[in-house]
């Protein structure tokens, strides 16, 4: 199913991007001294850090938009979305 | 800090006005029927929803009150871009196509696909209106702090403004004049961004040869206070200004000096400690002072020059902002590269600004802006933010705020109602999840661009020290005025973006999730489309009130208070009903109550709340920190898990 498929490939990228959201924000309240080293060009671990979760985010999204196209091996075609109604939709 | 207006500013944003409302009344012919007002039909490309998407997101919290904030305090105001950018990756992997499936026209619909439940569409459709209007509260303040440069006009008239254009927005076209709006408001915001970012590297860094005369220090001086203070050579000729005491005891002094008997010019100074155990530094600061009868008055720096002002012991604020040291004792850097601007700042020395309240004697409240000189290695750092301080604080519970408000971040974005509509704008689960990625990608390169405008705006020497929120607007007006007035409108129209969505989603629970619970008959299209136009209207109404009561607050710390809610009552909800089998209406309907009401009660009970909202000292408040999430969002869960569990007797049955 293509539904599915696509929601378990989702929480997988979502649990790897917990995982190192999480890192960082532990960091930021046991470790803060950490946040201050510098570990490479001479700026902080904590620009580097938040550098990287926002790229790491944007590239994230764009496997997962890759891997959920239509045609990748065991998608399938998208439904169109039924024709809606809105009188269907009014209030009981 | 007086603003002048600009007539080019004024020109650029009447023109963005007038578009956005052209467009909109175009588009008003083609939004008559329910479909078109509240989902745009869902004919809207996924690349200009995923634009609008960024459009609809990044506020005025972004844009000013992120950049004030990093600004003022360095690195802490990043925290809330990563935390906002983060909350997407929730959107796209777990909500956005399950949302475009099960939904039609709001958050409710969604939530209550697999019941037909009275009670989740008013929880919902009550949950969605409060953090609605929790949410665009600091958007209306953000449109007051900007009608003064922009217009020359008071904060009211800003509100005012605003409002109306985007009820009259909402009111022709609905989501299609939205979209479009928020789409042009996007692109604009990046675009102009990035050459603010490209100019601000091109600068560099400079030390300010002038701002010695204004920002003086003097000392080390040793001794008592505050004896040794005032028989420093530079007080020969001064007097002390009477505040009954008030000033000795906070560790400042207002002093006017005298010439042949005459008042010729005043100086307020701060204290601030040295090095060495009892010695001080007397910095020059600036001064605020709110008399009883409230009158307002201020002293920038020095008065020594009375041939401008007949008031020689006061002065307009001096702006402030400025680096006193680089690396390798350079005066300039010329042009930096986007790594280089980092290093050369965490090498460097700036001057950040601090302020305390002052009660006088007769009723009166002085506010002393100090300078804080930070090095650069600080302001790169989380933690220099009183609400983050907590983190090199040894207890654990101060460390809970930050915490705290990370996960309301995290957990906040995907349970905005006025992000989750926009998902019903394209016409199925692939253009949902496509117009996500590129949003992720537009609000994520606009999050990075802001570290370099705070920062770039913490140097450049043209801050307004009493309000954190013109930082940015500031920052280009330092470059020139043609990118000010262009950066202010699209400010302006960013604030026009949101609260469009944010009326909109109002609009749309109000007619579609709750008018139907109380009153039992069939609307036609028409009639709903009606009632969710006086929806807009009222709604609009109360954001206005709202926007002109809560002037003076920093925006981005507000918007927090809006993700906190929004991230309880809505998130455990929206997640159990898409991924656990046997929750229960009940279940969900408890959830979104207690999470809502939980929050909200907590946020008012908060020391900031104390503080700020009903002037009470902050010891007093009953909430133990101030970011309710941690707290709220599990509750959110385990409320939605009992609930259900306890009432699967009953579902089974029906």
């Amino acid at each position: 199913m293509n539904q599915s498929r696509n929601a378990r490939i989702g929480l997988w990228l979502c649990a790897l991007y917990i995982v190192l959201y999480g890192g960082f924000v532990l960091i930021g309240a046991f470790r803060p001294q950490w946040m201050e080293r510098t570990p490479w060009m001479g700026v902080n671990l904590a620009i580097w850090y938040g550098f990287a979760l926002i790229g790491v985010a944007i590239v994230l999204a764009m496997a997962y938009g890759w891997a959920c196209r239509e045609g990748a091996p065991g998608a399938r075609r998208n439904q169109p979305t039924a024709p809606d109604d809105a009188s269907q939709e009014a209030p009981q | 800090m007086t603003h002048e207006a600009s007539a080019l500013a004024v020109a650029v944003f009447a023109a963005f006005v007038g578009l956005t409302l052209g467009i909109s009344f175009y588009m008003g012919r083609k939004a008559k029927s329910s479909e078109g007002y509240f989902a745009a039909h869902g004919q809207i490309p996924w690349f200009v929803n995923g634009v609008a998407f960024a459009g609809d997101y990044l506020s005025a919290a972004s844009f000013l009150g992120i950049c004030g904030m990093i600004a003022f305090y360095g690195y802490d105001g990043f925290l809330y871009s990563i935390g906002y950018l983060a909350g997407w990756i929730v959107a796209l992997f777990v909500i956005a196509e399950p949302m475009k499936r099960l939904g039609k026209f709001t958050f409710a619909d969604a939530l209550d696909s697999r019941f037909q439940s009275r009670g989740i569409r008013l929880a919902a459709g009550v949950s969605t209106l409060a953090v609605s209007v929790f949410y665009l509260i600091p958007q209306m303040v953000g449109a007051g702090v900007l009608v003064k440069p922009l217009l020359g006009m008071p904060h009211w008239a800003g509100v005012v403004i605003v409002g109306t254009v985007v009820i009259l927005i909402v009111v022709t076209a609905g989501m299609v004049s939205t979209t479009w709006v928020q789409f042009l408001k996007g692109a604009l915001l990046v675009v102009f961004s990035t050459v603010l970012v490209v100019m601000i590297l091109q600068r560099g860094f400079k030390k300010d040869p002038d701002a010695d005369a204004y920002f003086a220090t003097l000392g080390p001086i040793t001794g008592a206070w505050p004896e040794a203070a005032l028989a420093h050579p530079h007080f020969g000729d001064a007097r002390l200004v009477d505040h009954g005491g008030a000033w000795l005891e906070h560790g400042a002094l207002h002093v006017e000096y005298l010439q042949d008997g005459q008042v010729v010019g005043a100086g307020v100074f701060n204290r601030r400690d040295g090095e060495q155990q009892d010695t001080f530094y007397l910095d020059v600061a600036q001064a605020v002072f709110v008399a009883a009868d409230g009158t307002r008055t201020t002293l920038g720096g020095f008065t020594t020059d009375n041939e401008q002002t007949d008031d020689v012991t006061h002065s307009p604020l001096e702006p402030v902002g400025r680096v006193t040291s680089l690396p390798d004792s350079a005066d300039a850097t010329g042009p930096v590269g986007p790594i280089e601007f980092f290093s050369t700042l965490q090498n460097s020395e700036v001057v950040l600004w601090g302020s305390r309240q002052i009660a006088e004697p007769d009723g009166g409240v002085s506010t002393l802006y100090y300078q804080k000189p930070t090095p650069g290695s600080h302001v790169l750092r989380p933690g220099e933010h009183p609400r983050f301080q907590g983190i090199r604080s040894d207890k654990p519970l101060d460390k809970l705020n930050f915490l705290s408000l990370m996960l309301a971040l995290f957990c906040g974005t995907a349970s905005l109602p006025h992000i989750l509509i926009r998902y019903y704008t394209v016409k199925d689960e692939a253009a949902a999840r496509k117009s996500t990625i590129v949003g992720i990608a537009t609000i994520g390169f606009f999050y990075i661009l802001t570290l370099y405008m705070g920062l770039g705006a913490m140097t450049s020497g043209a801050m307004d020290v009493t309000d954190s929120n013109m930082a940015a607007p500031l920052l280009a007006r330092s470059m020139s005025e043609t990118l000010f007035a262009v950066i202010s409108a699209i400010a302006f129209t960013t604030v026009l973006g949101t609260v469009s969505g944010l009326i909109l989603a109002s609009a749309g629970a109000v007619a579609h999730d709750l008018y139907g619970q109380f009153v039992h008959e069939e609307l036609s299209e028409y009639q709903q489309v009606r009632l969710a136009k006086i929806a807009s209207v009222v709604i609009g109404a109360l954001a206005i009130a709202l926007g002109i009561l809560f002037k003076g607050m920093n925006v981005s710390y507000l918007v927090g208070w809006a993700f906190s809610v929004a991230a309880s009552a809505n998130l455990p909800a929206l997640v159990m009903t898409l991924f656990w089998r046997r929750v229960t209406a009940a279940g969900i309907t408890a959830a979104v109550i207690v999470g809502m009401v939980s929050s909200l009660g907590w946020i008012l009970l908060s020391a900031d709340s104390y503080e700020k909202i009903y002037g009470l000292p902050a010891s007093e408040a009953l909430a133990p920190f101030s970011q309710p999430g941690i707290v709220t969002i599990p509750l959110g869960f385990v409320v939605v898990i009992v609930v259900s569990l306890l009432t699967q007797k009953q579902a089974s049955a029906e």
